[in-house]
Parts: C-alpha cells; structure tokens; sequence
C-alpha cells in the first residue's frame, strides 16, 4: 500500500515532476500532431489512388495498347464478383489554347464517362456535371459540339496567393486543340494519317482528383475520340487499360487473382489472332500495384516520420531516467528508511514505476488533449496565419490538399499513450533497480553527512 | 530470562581508501528479553554499526546474530523485510520520518508496508485507531496532519517512537534517540522509554552519554571495537 501513497506524494509534491510531465506532454503533442496530419495526408492520398483507379486494372505496359477489349468485358461483367468496368484509352499529346498559343504536354485519356464514372470516382471530380455525368462530354454552352473534361490545373483555376481553386459559375467557352501521336499495331506512328492527329475540342467541365499528376496533365475525352486520336480505332480497335470496380463485401485480393486468371485463359485463347502479341504487354494489377510507384515514396516518408518519433521516443525515455535518477539521488534517505520498515525491494522498484506511469499518464492525457485542440483549430490556425501573416503551412498549388488532416484515430491515440506509458516505465527501470539495491545502512548515512 | 537476541564474535570493518578500519573486532553479547540495554562508547567506537547489524540493516563482515535463536544470516529477502517490519522498530538519532507523509501516515507507514493495497482496506481503520493512540500518547493527538518539517525535534522524535511501536515489535533499536535533542527533550524521549520498558518492552539503546546510559537497566560498553561490562 505505502508505494501506491509514496508514489503519489512524491508525484505531487515534487516540483521536477512537472518538468517530466512537460516533456512528456511536448513529446505527445508533437507526436499526435504529426503522426495524424501525416497518417492522414497518407490515408487521403490513398484514398485518392484508390478513387482514380477503380479497384482493380487490366492495363498494357506501351501506348500501342491491346485489342480484342469487348469480348473480354462482356467476359468481366458476366462475373459475379464484379460491379463495373471502363475501358480507356490512353495517349499522349500537346494541349493548345486559342490561337494555338501555350502548347501543354497531357495525358489523353479516352472514356465512357458513365461506365468510368462507376468503376472510379470520375464522377466526383467534376465540378460542373456531377449530376449529369452522362453529358459531360456536351458542353453546356455549346451542346453540339465536342466537350472534354480538363485536369483542372490545365485550367489554372488557382489562386496564385494561397493556391485554392476558383470556378467561374458557368464552364468558360473555350476551344482547346488536342495534338496527338497515333501509333499503329506494331508501335510505329501511323502514316495514313499526317503523323499528328489533331482535334479540337470544346472545354465542358474539369476534373479534381487530388492528384497532382493527373489533374495537371490529363484531359478526357469521350472513348472513340480517344482511340481516334492514338490510332487505336484500326484495324483492331485498341484500348490501354480497363478499370474493375468489385462488389461491396468481395475480397479485393482473391477477386483481383480471379481477374488475373480469366484475363491468362482470354490471352491464350486470343494469341494466335492479329496483334495477339500485344497480349504480353498486359498486366492485372490491383490498384494498389497499379499505383505503387506513386504511393511508395508517400509510404517511406510515413516511415521516416515514424522513425524519426521513435527517437523522441527515446529522448522521453532519457527524460523520465534522468527526472527519476535526480529523485532517487535526493530520496536516498526515503530509500534507507523504507528498508528499515520492511518495505521490500519489489515495493520499491514497484514506487518509482507508478510514479513514473503517473509521469506518463498525466503528460499523455496534457499532451492529447492539447494535440487534439491544436488538430481541431489547426485549418483555422492556418486561415489565420495566412490571412494575417500570408504564411501557409502546406501551400496548395504544392500539395494537393483541401484542408490538412486533423481527425484524431483512436488506434492511433491509444498507442501513442500505450507507447508513453511503457517509455516512462523503460526510462523508470533503471534508476528504480539501482534504488532497490541500495544498502538501507549507506542511504541512511549519506543523508546525515 | 529468555534471550532475545545473541551476538557472536561480530567483526565488521570498512575500507577508508586504502587503508581498512576494523570497527567491531568480535562483538560477543547477550540480551535478554524485557531488558533496557544501553551500548555507550566513544564517538566512531562502533556503537551504530552494531545496533544496525542487530535490526539487519547491515551485515557483518563475520560473526552470527541470533535472534531468538534464528540466524540472521540466513534470511531471505522476504524473511529479512518480515524482520525488519515485525520483529524490530529503529528509532534513529535524525528521526528520518518521510517528509512527503504526515505524522499519522508516518506512524502507520511500517503497517501499511506489511499490507497488500487490497489487504490495507481492512486494516486501514485498526491501525489508523492505533497510530491515533500512540500519538496520543507521545502528546501529538494535535500534530496528526502536520508535516515532519513543521514539527520540533522533540516532536519528530516522538513521531519516530510511535512509528517503531506501530506493529508491537518485540525489540526497540534506539541508535542515540537522544543525540540530536536539547537536555529537557532529550529527558523526555528517555523517560518514554523507560515507560515503555515498564510495560515490558526490550530496548536496546545506542548512546555516547554515560548519564543517559546511567538510566537503563544494563550498559554495554564498546571500547576498542569489543564489549565491555
């Protein structure tokens, strides 16, 4: 019982207490701030491959593509486990404003905008036609003519400042030239044509994906357009990749090694065929393989981070040894009496480690209390500094954030606590053995000198 | 009379650098129960490092203790603390009571030692009761919830006292009760040991002042690191 009442008398009563329980609030604090901010930055960011992608790809390694898509679709959407799927058609191309000034490099992707707009979150990335994603390719303006859908930072509908997005009300009327390079079968430019497609097209809305690379340099545009423009509409039709969206419920990973086998069976079966070799091209990926060299670099920096809180870990650990080593060398009488009343050497150890988990306790709750109001003002704290102060922590025309992550994880929160508490006890060990061993006759005496 | 504790041929020595100081050079002593034994000597004669190997805080260097008829040595950690805890009370010439605890929790704190934090619910208010009455009867019934810092020496000791006294030891180790006190204070903690002896308790005293020696039943002389009688 009396290392429960010591342990607590010294937790109050001693003033390096709050010193120990400040660095272990300041070390919570910085740990649940960054760790959230950054779980969730990564998280979004997933989330957002995840979106562009679909749940699972079928995509060719060249820009030549493959063929022979529709039957292999109707194969697809015949399959229990799937819910839809968008063929795309992909190629590369210059992007020209009116008077054919300011030539972009882009990406041209060709889809139906329904069926992408049900296997990925096209749907939602469009700022005009949400609700009729169907018609995306009708600019409201002018209905008759060719509309595309541009990565909205083709458009530059920033604001230099901070580097938010603006919308007019209503799609600006713009002509945009698309120039591209059609290939043939065998990957060559085709020849029947100029060796450079061109085709103008009207912008009818844009596209806010999250991802840099795709919103700056993608502009979709309506399947057969797309094939027309890479040289993909003969003498095979061809297209670059298909998108699967999987059932709610189904395993991603077993559904996308279905996918992976239909597609081996389809591939031998079509090999023999004109432009069969293309098949080798070909890989199923889920979209986490699909879009791993994206992720991966995000992936290590999480990492790092983490690494980087597990030496401050560390440095709370040298913390609570040193508060507890400096207690134990002025308790040293404390120490010696307790030994001369039978306290046993466990019930000492047992002292220092409850005052150190109190240490720790107080310092985690202090530390995620504040880490949590700091988290949930922190887009204001932001609005504010840049208002004031024209200073942004992430700049947005940088980062491709709306906000920064502030929602706290309770998995997260438990063990940033858990992991406190066992650091405090870690740092605790060693000056707590090193008071249990101490001879009861030398701790009295020293005091006396 | 029944012996209470017996030492033989004690020999304990420290190294002062590289020279050993032998301080006890085979102590050999018998103290019988209900006895008020005073150990008198000279300063550095040995006479703390003797009432210390007596209560187990230290270890001699050769020699045996028996306390009835059980060798200390051969102790265990748990058995030692049960010792220290049931069979002895130390009252030290510095008091040395726990600052971050009151006088009460100070006296009960040998008790609480001894209890488990389940245990100490049901022994909480018997031994609350019987700190309430020792510090009574040391006239501290008015300091309960002071601080040792905010008591005299006189006080403190007492305290000290009360707190040896809480689990009814059979032995008192008192290492120069008196030592750190005025006259008139001093008079008073050694008149509440001899009441304490007249109730039957065994004292052993540890003192450099032959006139508070004078006061017990029977002094022990520490003269060259061996008893003298």
């Amino acid at each position: 019982m009396i290392k429960w009442l010591l342990a607590w008398r010294y937790f109050f009563k001693r003033p390096i207490s709050i010193l120990a329980i400040t660095a272990v609030t300041l070390c919570v604090f910085i740990v649940l701030v960054v760790m959230t901010v950054m779980n969730g930055l990564v998280r979004d960011f997933k989330q957002k491959n995840h979106d562009y992608a679909g749940d699972c790809i079928i995509e060719a390694d060249s820009l030549v593509g493959f063929g022979y898509y529709e039957d292999f679709i109707d194969l697809l959407l015949k399959q229990s486990y799937i819910e839809a799927v968008s063929p795309v058609a992909k190629g590369v191309g210059l992007l020209s404003g009116p008077g054919g000034v300011r030539n972009i490099g882009i990406e041209i992707h060709g889809i139906n905008p329904i069926l992408h707009s049900q296997t990925t979150n096209f749907g939602q990335t469009l700022h005009y036609q949400k609700q009729t994603v169907s018609d995306v390719f009708r600019p409201q303006y002018a209905p008759g003519r060719n509309g595309c859908v541009v990565g909205i930072d083709l458009m530059g509908f920033r604001k230099p400042s901070d580097g938010s997005y603006y919308h007019p009300d209503n799609p600006i009327p713009l002509e945009l030239v698309v120039n591209a390079f059609p290939l043939n079968i065998k990957g060559g430019l085709q020849r029947s044509l100029d060796l450079v497609s061109t085709k103008s097209f009207y912008y009818s809305d844009d596209s806010h994906s999250g991802l840099v690379r795709v919103d700056g340099a993608v502009v979709y545009v309506p399947l057969e357009q797309g094939q027309i423009l890479c040289g993909m509409d003969v003498p095979i039709k061809r297209i670059s990749s298909i998108h699967i969206k999987f059932k709610k419920g189904v395993s991603g990973r077993a559904s996308v090694g279905q996918v992976r086998q239909l597609w081996a069976d389809y591939a031998a079966q079509n090999a023999d065929k004109p432009g069969g070799d293309l098949f080798a091209n070909v890989h199923v990926q889920s979209w986490q393989e699909n879009r791993r060299s994206v992720i991966a670099p995000m992936e290590k920096e999480q990492t790092m981070m983490t690494m980087l809180f597990l030496m401050l870990g560390v440095i709370t650990v040298f913390i609570v040894f040193v508060v507890l080593y400096m207690i134990i060398s002025h308790k040293s009488k404390d120490i010696g009496i307790l030994k001369s009343i039978g306290v046993s050497i466990s019930d000492i150890i047992w002292m220092f480690l409850l005052f150190s988990v109190f240490i720790a306790l107080i310092g985690a709750l202090l530390g995620s209390a504040a880490g949590w109001g700091f988290l949930y003002k922190v887009n204001d704290i932001e609005d504010w500094l840049y208002e004031h102060y024209e200073w942004q922590l992430w700049n947005r025309s940088v980062y491709a954030i709306g906000e920064i992550p502030n929602k706290v994880e309770m998995d997260v929160l438990a063990v940033i606590i858990g992991s406190t508490i066992l650091a405090c006890m870690i740092g605790a060990t060693v000056p707590s053995l090193q008071a249990a061993r101490k001879k009861p006759v030398q701790s009295l005496q020293v005091n006396q000198l | 009379m029944e012996t209470m504790i017996k030492a033989q041929n004690i020999k304990k020595s420290y190294k002062m650098g590289k020279t050993r100081l032998d301080v006890l050079r085979g102590v050999n002593l018998t103290i019988e129960k209900g006895r008020f034994v005073a150990v008198v000597g000279a300063s550095g004669s040995g006479k703390s490092t003797l009432l210390h190997i007596l209560g187990a805080l230290d270890r001699p260097n050769s020699g045996s203790v028996f306390y009835q008829k059980q060798d200390l040595a051969g102790l265990r950690w748990g058995k030692l603390n049960h010792f220290r805890n049931k069979e002895v009370g130390f009252v030290f010439q510095f008091y040395h009571l726990l600052d971050e605890l009151t006088v009460l929790e100070n006296v009960m704190a040998p008790a609480m030692a001894s209890t488990s934090s389940l245990g100490w619910f049901s022994l909480r208010s018997k031994t609350r009761k019987k700190a309430h009455q020792l510090l009574d009867r040391f006239g501290l019934k008015e300091r309960l919830c002071h601080k040792p810092y905010e008591l005299s020496g006189g006080e403190r000791q007492r305290v000290a006292i009360a707190r040896a006294l809480i689990n009814e030891p059979p032995l008192l180790l008192a290492d120069e009760p008196t030592g750190n006190l005025d006259s008139r204070t001093g008079h008073g903690i050694l008149e509440a040991l001899k009441e304490l002896h007249g109730e039957g308790q065994t004292i052993i005293m540890v003192t450099h002042d032959e006139r508070i020696a004078s006061q017990a039943s029977r002094v022990i002389r520490l003269i060259d690191g061996k008893v003298q009688e």
